[in-house]
């Protein structure tokens, strides 16, 4: 294959691409090598995700349970299910999806402002910069499982540390407002690393020559920040937005641990209930039609992030 | 914040007091911070090693009064119901086995979408892309079944093969390869190398850092991964860590010297890969939010 490559250079090249003095595309070598390279993730994109991704609309197509022998079609009745009053699955997923949309709600702002000002903190030419941002990504590198034990333990309220240095009872996992304020705070600990490190490559990479020029102009700190950092930051802040809006709608290990969708099912959200419905109770035509309507959810709301966005970039 | 921003662009001031009333107020800050995100790792630590009448102790110790490892003696005797050490192992097996899966798959596709020409390239890169955008809780029902097909339920394949179909790393990867010089490949073809050992002698070698990047990302998200394996795998001599330690901490319930000493058991590995491949993870990471 080897000689190949060399022996017949313009051979295999289509017509319409072979301009006078270019050079030969090393890729026509040998012509079965790219689906030789692509064929091994190939399998598994079409195994794990193209035919899932099918085979999914057309389980939520049936009565679709695991457990019984017959899997008869419904058509759409799955979908039209969850949107009338009378079905067993529709006021539990809205509820489930309530549930997503209040933390989504509560936590996203909270993730997109926090960080920042941390990443403003640390990024300044003093002493022990890495040290400090190491120690503030440190629990992200934690799975949600231990990080869920650990602060199922702080925030008991008998014996937990939380209410002992606040000398509180307050209960923290039983109770509203106080369930929400948990996970959402304990998600904010555990992922603020992730959306400092972002914000701290994108400070770094504005232009400082942009700062000395507003200094010029005589722009104190709070102006620089409003007319250099900001604007700099737009692209960053667009995909911080729309990755945490994202990650906090998949949210499922910290309710399924810390407070098991209590109190009542007020903390059960949408993925804990699409799973339960569909793998515990094998009910899967209707999760996975559960499954896409939270999916078209969230392309909304990416879709309305990102033209909000779009307007203020001008 | 706002006076943050100003001092980026100030070479090292002198002491002057005001200078320094400021660098103190900011190591106040980040020293406090440094606080709030370390010490619920260090009290997990500490309690881990504590006799079990101390974890409920007020006022609560920091250092163990009496050093216990009751904690890790009671999970690492084998119990049939929590079987720990056994966690650990599949953990290790399915995150290491998954790594080299998406090394091995991804490196060899983005190289073919990064330089070479085929037919059907550009729609199927643009595809692969899309469904980096498509939530993963939509392949849910249909990969237990396919799985279920496969006969893997219950077994460590579940948790390592379908993940590897993720897009991020082709993505990634196809990225760097399109960042190194066409010269290199083009001389080495002139010399009669063939793609493959392109591939192995020249691009492989030269991309040393971003596929180490690769490996230590995929290999933790696998070790932490936890919805999955919550509903694929259910013998507890078959469960990774992460859904382990969710039955440990109901089977223990307030036994929190041998609930944390799970949670440590289970975090120690991620935390040495932290400490020793904190460049890659961290370079990872901020690199993915740029694409953004």
């Amino acid at each position: 294959m080897s000689t190949q490559g060399i022996e017949q250079p313009h051979v295999q090249q289509p017509p319409g691409r072979k301009l006078p003095g270019s050079r030969r595309k090393p890729t026509d070598a040998s012509p079965l090598a790219p689906y030789i390279f692509m064929a091994p993730y190939l399998v598994l994109f079409l195994i794990f995700i193209v035919i899932p991704g099918v085979f999914g609309i057309w389980i939520s197509l049936h009565n679709w349970d695991y457990l019984l022998p017959g899997k008869p079609w419904v058509g759409l009745e799955n979908y039209t299910n969850l949107f009338s009053s009378n079905s067993t699955t529709g006021g539990p997923f809205w509820n489930s999806m309530e549930a997503t949309g209040k933390f989504t709600l509560y936590s996203v702002p909270l993730l997109v402002v926090i960080p920042l000002l941390v990443a403003l903190i640390l990024n300044q030419k003093i002493r022990g910069i890495q040290f400090f941002r190491a120690m503030y990504f440190a629990p992200y590198v934690l799975g949600v499982a231990v990080i869920g034990i650990l602060w199922r333990y702080l925030l008991d309220p008998n014996i937990g540390l939380v209410n002992y240095y606040l000398g509180a009872k307050i209960p923290w996992i039983t109770a509203l407002p106080w369930a929400w304020v948990s996970l959402v705070g304990v998600t904010v600990w555990w992922t603020l690393g992730f959306n400092t490190v972002i914000y701290l490559a994108g400070l770094q990479d504005i232009d400082p020559a942009l700062y000395d020029a507003a200094k010029v102009d005589g722009a104190n700190s709070w102006q620089q920040f409003l007319n250099v950092t900001l604007p700099g930051l737009r692209p960053i802040l667009l995909f911080v937005v729309t990755v945490t809006i994202l990650a906090s709608a998949n949210v499922f290990g910290q309710p399924y641990i810390i407070t098991q969708g209590a109190p009542g099912d007020e903390t059960t959200v949408a993925i804990m209930y699409i799973a339960e419905t569909g793998l515990r109770q094998f009910n899967m035509g209707a999760a996975s039609a559960m499954s896409y309507v939270l999916a078209l959810a969230l392309i909304l709301v990416s879709i309305v992030n990102f033209v909000v966005f779009r307007n203020r970039g001008d | 914040m706002a006076q943050t921003t100003a001092s980026t662009q100030e070479k090292p001031a002198r002491r002057d007091p005001a200078q320094l009333a400021k660098l103190f107020l900011r190591y106040a800050v980040l020293i406090l911070l440094t606080v709030v995100f370390i010490a619920p790792l260090l009290w997990m630590l500490s309690t881990s090693l504590k006799p079990l009448p101390q974890t409920t102790q007020f006022p609560p110790s920091w250092i163990p009064q009496e050093f216990s490892v009751q904690g890790y003696s009671t999970i690492l005797t084998t119990s049939s119901q929590t079987p720990v050490p056994r966690w650990f192992v599949n953990s290790l097996v399915a995150a290491t086995a998954h790594a080299a899966l998406v090394l091995v798959t991804a490196s060899m596709a983005a190289y073919a979408l990064a330089r070479m020409n085929f037919r059907g390239k550009n729609i199927l890169f643009a595809g692969i892309i899309a469904t980096l955008f498509v939530p993963q809780f939509v392949f849910l029902m249909p990969n237990y079944l396919i799985v279920d097909y496969f006969g893997w339920l219950d077994t460590l394949l579940a948790v390592i093969v379908p993940g590897a179909a993720g897009a991020f790393g082709v993505f990634f990867l196809r990225q760097f390869f399109l960042s190194l010089p066409k010269e290199l490949e083009e001389a080495a073809l002139i010399d009669g190398a063939n793609r493959y050992q392109i591939f192995f002698r020249i691009i492989l070698p030269l991309s040393r850092a971003p596929l180490a990047t690769l490996a230590v990302l995929s290999f933790l998200v696998n070790w932490n991964d936890f919805l999955w394996p919550v509903y694929v795998l259910f013998s507890p001599q078959n469960l990774t860590l992460p859904p382990g330690l969710s039955i440990l901490n109901e089977s223990y319930n307030v036994k929190y010297n041998v609930i944390m000493a799970g949670g440590v058991i289970a975090s120690i590995p991620v935390l040495l890969l932290y400490l020793f491949a904190q460049r890659y993870i961290i370079e990872g990471v901020s690199r993915s939010g740029l694409k953004g």
